[in-house]
Order: structure tokens, then C-alpha cells, then sequence
């Protein structure tokens, strides 16, 4: 068993989709020389003419994806960085997302977009961005954003294969640094449910991505003060998994919503919501949200960028406050 | 002059016994000398003077039961001396191991899930120290107050703690003052809490439900028949009669929804499922677990459920979800040998029937002749409030038919 990387997973799940079918081609910016951060170092000189780059126009790069998956294809499109999709808003969420929904279901667009998220890296404005919260709250995309490796690997094959339009968001802070052993047994998480990665009876911590892994690390810190951690990770943020949310609430009372996106608007909002209109009756303290703070993401100063990122730290700070309330 | 009041000797204490009074009224009593001695059923303390002075009146007589707060005897201060000690101050008081914090601003906040908990367990939020932030009860302080309880109930019964202990305090009141009795003229018999919650159960049920009685006679020759066959060939469990009769009572609620009904309050609830009640009787006493869904199982499959629920009340495996949610209760009273019984509903539920001995007798039949038949009573007890005695008794006419329909 061998333990891969979330770059080398992302890799890895990327040559097999090749492999495995025909319609499948990757496109996006610098793609051919590997990409920026080598998602598909290799895959030119092994699918050739199957790895298109573009031009660095992202409403051009997801519309030319819609036109191939009108016309059979299953492309792969990737934008390099996350914080550049919005150039392509409208042909994701004024066309894609609804083609299905305009044809009655009789016509599907079956295509992915990948692309890096959040911060922690020095990426400073323009490269550290969560966009998320924009594109979940599309009805007809789906948007995914796992945290480990194999779950990189189960559910970027398995919005290859999804007929409909898949936002799949790589938190590229874990692409190197999150390792974990994978076996070649065949990927089996879906997309549309989340996962309780941790037990504990005190509160429960709901995370995604990167922030995942520090709730983790929280959880891990605050179980030597006997405090005891429900860590929920959500891998899929629409639709969202409401049953095991709202189970893994319930068994505590207590909930507390980590994103490093900014506050206000927020996905916490919509998961802080959905917990107190259907678990109000189990709760025992408010619902608490820990978010970016309400400034435009994310400062460059490594001073600055710590003051605004959400860490470990942070996380055990508030998981401690919630458990004593 | 100033009041005594019984302190808080412990969490979940909620009373004391007086046991002796160490002064007598007029006495002269120093700060925290002792005034007399408190008994709980967890220590017995004795009471330090609160106040430095004479002893006043004597408010509760020796044996008396005093609730927590209410009032002991009054003090005749010489000198403002001291505030009322706290419960620390309180000789050997095993289970506040020190004083409270000073922050109980949020003592009285509870939160949804709080308040859910302990209506239903029935738990006295004020008699629980709050661990949370300003004293507030906590989810998890009321989950131990409940966990604490069922395990003293049970091992106060002897049992095992997985006893399904229906978690509702029971308060029996003190006796009254006693005619001459001599300890040697009787036992006292100590009541299990299984004992007290069904006395509490039918008290209320008869105190609340108005009850009328309804009986009629089934000719259940062909079930007779149709069980002795089928009985050869079930596996796993011994087929009794029971299965059939929940199932027809099952089937005959759907066809008479009236009666598969419950009080919330003063709301009257018709269900659309039928969660048929069994009574079974253990050496604890009577439980009544719930096959949910009854109408959605064959008789076969009400055999194996029953035959489940029977296995679980006699070891005392019962859980709290098997006792939870009837709509309508089924006795077998025919089991103890009785021909007709009148059962007690089983509040806040509506209805309830047995189904007595099948016996052998003659009947007339058709064309004026005299055959032997198998025959069976059942009797119906419902609660006049809900439904009146016509739709009872078509009720009872449809199961008679749905019982003599059966292997005919």
C-alpha cells in the first residue's frame, strides 16, 4: 500500500478516467506542460490531442466544455486558479447548471470543473480564494470538496461519470501537504453524502476541505482536556447531506461550522439553518459559526494571512467555549 | 425571628425526614450548633444552626417528610449573624463533593433540548447543578440525571440496569398516620419501580378515564383448527393464539380508527398506524411493550415479534422504544384461565381488549340444534370520553367476525 499525495490522487484518478473512456479530455491553462500545479504532469504525452490548452479565457474554457458535452464528449476542465472562474459565472450557472432542468431532463451536460480553492499559501487577492458559497447556492451544479486523498480519488471518478454539470474544488493547501494510504481497491464514496470522521459526545465540529483537517487537529487537542469532538466532513456542498448533519447534531446538541470562507453569506448560514429548523429541538446551545472575517480574501502578509485563515488553534478556542456553554 | 428551611442535601434529593429534634423550643442555640437531623434516602446530616439565638417553634415534627425550601422551625435571633449555610457546610453529604460556583446567573436557562429531556423523563430541572457556563443544566447533566436514576430504580429492585424502567418518577404519598398496628402484625412489601409505575399507571387511568365495558362471545372453532395445523409446521416459536387475535384486532382498527386513538392533552389523537400494545405478565410485574406497525406483519410475523417482546420482558431486556408509542393494547387474560375480565384502559390509549379461554361448549347452532364449539370471550374496556357504546360494540362486532372468519 502506498501512501499518495491529494495532487498525486487528483493524477492518478485523471490518467484512469483517460483510460477508461474515450470521451474523456482534459483542457484548461498550461495543462499540456503539466499545469501549475502538475495535476497533469505526464497525461500529454499519453493521451495525445486528449490534453487541450486554452487560452486564459475561463468563459470560453466551461463554454467550449457545455458545446463538447452537448455533443457526447466528457471534458474535464480545469481553471487554474479558483478565483478566476468568475470570468466564466454566467456560463456555469446561467447555462450549465440548468440544461437539464430546461429540457425537462431529457438532456444532460456531462462535465466536470476543476479547480484549486482557499488559501494558507501566500496566494495573496487573486489567489486564495473560497468561492464555494457562490456556486452551491446554484440549483443543478453539483459542487464537491473532499479533504483526503482517497475521497479526491472516489469522488472526482465519480463527477467524471455524473451526468450532470460537477463543480469539484481541490483545496490546493492540502494538495501536498495531506497524505494517506490508499490501496487499489475500487473508489466508493458518492457525491451527496457526507461522512462522520470522528466521534465524541460533547460537540460536533462540521468542516470541509482544508479546514477539515485542522478541525481534526482541534479535535485531536481537545480530546486530552476531555473534551470529545463529532467531526463531520461534508465532501459534498450541494446538495448537502442533511441526514447525517442533522444526525451527528442531534447526538450532541452542540454545533459549531468551520469554513475559511468569509462570514456573512457564507455556506455556515445555510448549514447553521437547516440545523435550526430541523434539530431544534436538540440543540443545547446556539449554533456557532467560525469563519474568515468580512474582509476581501485573503491578505498577502504573512501576519495578516495567519490573522485570517481559520487554524487549529482557532478552532479549539471556539470548540472549548461551545463546550462549556 | 427567622425561618429554617430544609437545605438541598444533595443533587437530586428532593425531601428529608425529620428524625430527631436536638433542641427544643426556647433553647439557646450557637451559630452552627446542631438543630436536629435530616434523613434522605441518600445520608442522614445533622442541621447546623443557621443563626445564632433561641429556638423558636418547631415547624416539623419528628417522622415528618419536609420538602426541600419548606419550612423546619423558626430561630429567635440574638444578633444578625450569619447567611443560611450552604450545602457544603452540611456534615457528610457524599455526592456534592464542594459549594457551588458563585456564577448562577443561568441556572433557570434551559435549552431545547433541555427542556425536551426532561419533560419527557420527568426530571426536576431545578434539582440538578448545572455544569454549564453561569450554572446552566446542561444536555449532558440531564442524560446523567436520567442515567443515574434508572440505575438506582433498578439496582434499589435488584435488577440489572438494562431493566426497562419507565422513567417517570413515581411520588407515593406518606402514609397516613397509622390505626394500632404492631410492627409484628404485618411485612412491609417493598415496591419494585416496575410495582410503582403500573400503580401509578392504573390510579391514573381510572382517576382520568371514565371506563365502559363491553363483552361478546366469538365461536373460534375454525381458528381452533386452523392453529392445530398450522402449529405442526411453524418453526421457532410455539404458535398460540395470540398472533391471530393481534392480527384481527390489528385488521379491525384499520376498518374502525376510532378506536386506535390516543389524549394528548386535552387533543384527541387518531392514529393512521396501528403500534398494538401486548401485555405481558413477568415476575416483576405487567409490562406492555409495543409491536409498531402491527397491521404491516402476518401472523407469522406477529408471532416471532410477540414471541420477542415475551423473551425480552421476562429477562428484562425490554427497551424504553419497546414501551413507546401504542395506540391500542391486546391482553391475553385467557392465559391466567379467566373466561371474561374487565380490563383498565391503558391511558392516555383508549381502548383495550383481552381475549379470554378458549373453552368447549354447547352452543346452538343453525336449525335450532346443540353442537359442541370452541368459544371465546372478549371483552372491550374504552374510555366513554373518546367514543360511545355503539361504536364500541361495532367494533367488537367486526372482530367477533373477523375471528370466526378465521379457518372456517
Amino acid at each position: 500500500m502506498a501512501e499518495v499525495s491529494v495532487i498525486e490522487a487528483v493524477r492518478g484518478t485523471l490518467d484512469e478516467a483517460l483510460a477508461a473512456d474515450e470521451r474523456v479530455f482534459l483542457m484548461g491553462e498550461d495543462l499540456e506542460a503539466g499545469g501549475v500545479f502538475r495535476a497533469t504532469d505526464g497525461l500529454a504525452a499519453k493521451y495525445p490531442g486528449r490534453v487541450i490548452d486554452t487560452p486564459l479565457a475561463e468563459s470560453s474554457i466551461i463554454g467550449v466544455a457545455i458545446g463538447a458535452a452537448h455533443y457526447g464528449q466528457r471534458p474535464v476542465a480545469e481553471i487554474q486558479f479558483a478565483d478566476f472562474i468568475h470570468a466564466g459565472f454566467d456560463q456555469l450557472c446561467s447555462e450549465a447548471s440548468r440544461w437539464s432542468y430546461r429540457t425537462r431532463g431529457e438532456q444532460h451536460l456531462p462535465m466536470v470543473v476543476r479547480t484549486p480553492w482557499g488559501g494558507g499559501v501566500h496566494g495573496g487577492q487573486h489567489h486564495s480564494q473560497s468561492i464555494e458559497a457562490w456556486y452551491a447556492h446554484m440549483p443543478g451544479l453539483k459542487v464537491v470538496a473532499p479533504s483526503f486523498p482517497a475521497d479526491y480519488r472516489s469522488l472526482l471518478k465519480a463527477a467524471i461519470a455524473d451526468p450532470d454539470p460537477v463543480l469539484f474544488l481541490e483545496h490546493k493547501r492540502t494538495y501536498r501537504l495531506i497524505r494517506q494510504e490508499m490501496d487499489g481497491a475500487p473508489a466508493e464514496e458518492r457525491i451527496g453524502r457526507a461522512r462522520v470522521t470522528r466521534r465524541g459526545d460533547d460537540l460536533t465540529i462540521v468542516a470541509y476541505g482544508f479546514m477539515l483537517h485542522e478541525a481534526l487537529a482541534a479535535a485531536d487537542e481537545l480530546a486530552g482536556e476531555g473534551v470529545e469532538c463529532t467531526v463531520v466532513d461534508l465532501l459534498t456542498l450541494n446538495p448537502l447531506d442533511r441526514e447525517t448533519l442533522l444526525e451527528a447534531v442531534r447526538a450532541t446538541g452542540k454545533a459549531l461550522i468551520v469554513h475559511e470562507d468569509t462570514l456573512t453569506g457564507g455556506l455556515g448560514g445555510e448549514i447553521a439553518a437547516i440545523i435550526a429548523e430541523h434539530a431544534f429541538e436538540d440543540l443545547d446551545a446556539p449554533v456557532r459559526r467560525l469563519a474568515g472575517p468580512d474582509i476581501p480574501p485573503m491578505p498577502f502578509h504573512h501576519e495578516l494571512e495567519s490573522f485570517f485563515m481559520i487554524d487549529r488553534a482557532k478552532i479549539a478556542a471556539a470548540a472549548r467555549d461551545l463546550a462549556a456553554w | 425571628m427567622t425561618t429554617v428551611t430544609m437545605p438541598r442535601l444533595g443533587e437530586s434529593v428532593t425531601e428529608g425526614t425529620v428524625v430527631r429534634w436536638l433542641k427544643q423550643p426556647g433553647e439557646a442555640v450557637a451559630l452552627d450548633e446542631a438543630l436536629c437531623e435530616i434523613e434522605t434516602e441518600k445520608v442522614t446530616a445533622e442541621l447546623p444552626s443557621p443563626y445564632e439565638g433561641a429556638l423558636g417553634e418547631i415547624l416539623a415534627p419528628e417522622g415528618e417528610v419536609v420538602a426541600v425550601d419548606a419550612p423546619l422551625c423558626t430561630i429567635l435571633e440574638t444578633e444578625t449573624s450569619a447567611p443560611p449555610p450552604s450545602v457544603a457546610e452540611l456534615a457528610p453529604v457524599p455526592d456534592v463533593p464542594e459549594a457551588a460556583p458563585a456564577d448562577r446567573s443561568r441556572a433557570g436557562v434551559h435549552s431545547p433540548v433541555v427542556q425536551r429531556l426532561a419533560a419527557k423523563h420527568g426530571v426536576d430541572l431545578a434539582a440538578i447543578a448545572g455544569s454549564g457556563r453561569g450554572g446552566r443544566v446542561t444536555r449532558k447533566d440531564v442524560q446523567t440525571a436520567i442515567d443515574a436514576r434508572a440505575r438506582a430504580a433498578a439496582e434499589s429492585a435488584g435488577e440489572r440496569p438494562a431493566e426497562p424502567v419507565l422513567l417517570r418518577e413515581v411520588v407515593i404519598p406518606a402514609a397516613e398516620a397509622p390505626v394500632i398496628e404492631t410492627a409484628e402484625a404485618f411485612d412491609v412489601v417493598p415496591l419494585s419501580p416496575t410495582r410503582r409505575t403500573i400503580a401509578e399507571h392504573m390510579a391514573r387511568a381510572t382517576r382520568e378515564a371514565p371506563q365502559a365495558w363491553m363483552l361478546v362471545e366469538a365461536d373460534v372453532s375454525g381458528l381452533v383448527a386452523l392453529r392445530a395445523r398450522e402449529r405442526q409446521r411453524f418453526a421457532g416459536v410455539d404458535l398460540t393464539y395470540l398472533p391471530y387475535f393481534a392480527s384481527a384486532v390489528a385488521a379491525t382498527l384499520t376498518d374502525f380508527p376510532a378506536l386506535n386513538a390516543r389524549w394528548h392533552g386535552d387533543e384527541l389523537r387518531q392514529y393512521r398506524r396501528v403500534n398494538l400494545g401486548v401485555a405481558i405478565a413477568t415476575e416483576r410485574g405487567l409490562v406492555v411493550p409495543v409491536v409498531p406497525n402491527a397491521r404491516d406483519l402476518s401472523v407469522a410475523g406477529l408471532a416471532r415479534r410477540i414471541d420477542d417482546l415475551v423473551a425480552r420482558a421476562h429477562a428484562g431486556a425490554l427497551r424504553i422504544e419497546d414501551m413507546e408509542g401504542g395506540t391500542f393494547t391486546v391482553n391475553n387474560t385467557g392465559a391466567f384461565g379467566a373466561i371474561a375480565s374487565n380490563p383498565i384502559v391503558n391511558h392516555p390509549q383508549i381502548g383495550i381488549v383481552t381475549m379470554e379461554r378458549v373453552v368447549r361448549r354447547p352452543v346452538v347452532v343453525e336449525g335450532d340444534a346443540i353442537a359442541i364449539r370452541s368459544v371465546m370471550n372478549v371483552a372491550l374496556s374504552f374510555d366513554h370520553r373518546a367514543l360511545d357504546g355503539a361504536e364500541a360494540g361495532a367494533f367488537l362486532g367486526a372482530l367477533r367476525e373477523r375471528l370466526e372468519a378465521l379457518g372456517a
